[in-house]
């Protein structure tokens, strides 16, 4: 929290909506513990991450419907060893993240 | 939900435990202090509410996952402060402490009224260096229960005060060097200053794992080594 929290303040202090996905269940080895979080802002904004690439792109997709109606979304991701490979990660497991808007 | 209590927090280095509902509550939130008891927000159900608070009276603290909490699926997530090391004596060991400590996550602070010692030539490398009195120095220091001490001087006048600050402070490890008779000695001192046989007892002494060493950097690793020890819970540290 406290690597994203910089951003998430300069967000907020701009008047900003914010929404944060953290990684809330792994299986299989995964590129991001536990807790992990990436920060969204309404302006396009990203911070953090919560895998090594392969998930942030729909995760932030996800996270607009979140900013505007302010209800948390529980998202589950298998990362196939194809994706991964492509992405360059040895992984092939699975990632959940809870996405919420904060600071309301 | 909780964020700006979770924030302030987190910048003042306190320890706080979030429970996340991630079922069809999803979202809903309770954040529990367990350094004083103190929880805000709810997981819409007061058994519930107990039932987590109750699992942050644990040492160490749970690890973050998501678990199932009186037949509900919340997400635990422990949040705790980066461990603080204080180094009172700004000695030769404890250059060589200020290396390893860093290198091992503890954000280390050097403290000496001795400006002979207490220079930056010497400690180039320490994340704050404090020219004062370590007992003013320290009574003034939010001292969480994260914050390890160790007492270097050899000084009775630098230690012994500011020994009494941390133990009263009730932080997480206090170590002090010296022999068992210069330790004898600041048992009596300490216990005509009034301090309970209890906090006295928690003192680390002789400082340090065993390792037979008796050069500086080896007197520093055996701290660091006890550090490590008492930070995950080991029989090693001898508690």
């Amino acid at each position: 929290m406290l690597d994203v929290l910089p951003d998430i303040d300069r967000w907020h202090g701009a008047g900003l909506k914010v929404a944060v996905a953290t990684v809330i269940r792994t299986v299989g080895s995964s590129p991001r513990p536990l807790g992990s979080k990436m920060a969204v802002s309404e302006a396009g904004g990203i911070a953090g991450s919560v895998s090594g690439g392969c998930i942030e792109g729909a995760v932030f997709e996800e996270a607009q419907s979140v900013l505007e109606d302010g209800r948390p979304k529980r998202l589950r991701y298998g990362i196939s060893d194809e994706q991964a490979w492509a992405v360059g990660l040895t992984c092939g497991g699975e990632v959940e993240v809870l996405v919420e808007r904060i600071g309301d | 939900m909780g964020f700006e209590s979770l924030r302030q927090s987190l910048l003042a280095g306190e320890r706080v435990v979030a429970f996340t509902r991630a079922d069809a509550e999803l979202g809903a939130r309770l954040l529990v202090w367990p350094d004083d008891g103190r929880s805000e927000g709810t997981l819409t159900d007061p058994d519930l509410d107990q039932a987590a608070a109750a699992l942050t009276t644990t040492d160490p603290l749970p690890a973050t996952g998501l678990r199932e909490i009186a037949g509900a699926e919340v997400f635990v997530e422990t949040f705790e402060p980066l461990p603080q090391l204080f180094i009172v004596g700004a000695v030769h060991v404890a250059i060589h402490l200020v290396h390893f400590a860093r290198r091992l996550g503890f954000r280390t602070v050097v403290v000496d009224a001795r400006s002979a010692f207490a220079t930056a030539e010497r400690f180039p490398h320490a994340d704050e260096l404090v020219v004062e009195w370590p007992a003013d120095y320290l009574s003034r220091l939010p001292l969480h229960a994260n914050t390890f001490c160790v007492f270097l001087t050899h000084d009775e006048k630098l230690d012994n005060p500011a020994l009494q600050v941390v133990l009263e402070a009730g932080v997480r490890y206090v170590g002090a060097l010296g022999s068992k008779r210069t330790h004898g000695k600041r048992v009596t001192a300490l216990r005509e200053a009034g301090l309970s046989a209890e906090l006295i007892d928690r003192i680390h002494a002789p400082i340090g794992l065993d390792l037979g060493g008796r050069k500086p950097e080896e007197i520093a690793l055996a701290i660091a080594a006890e550090l490590v020890a008492v930070r995950n819970g080991s029989a090693a540290s001898g508690r």
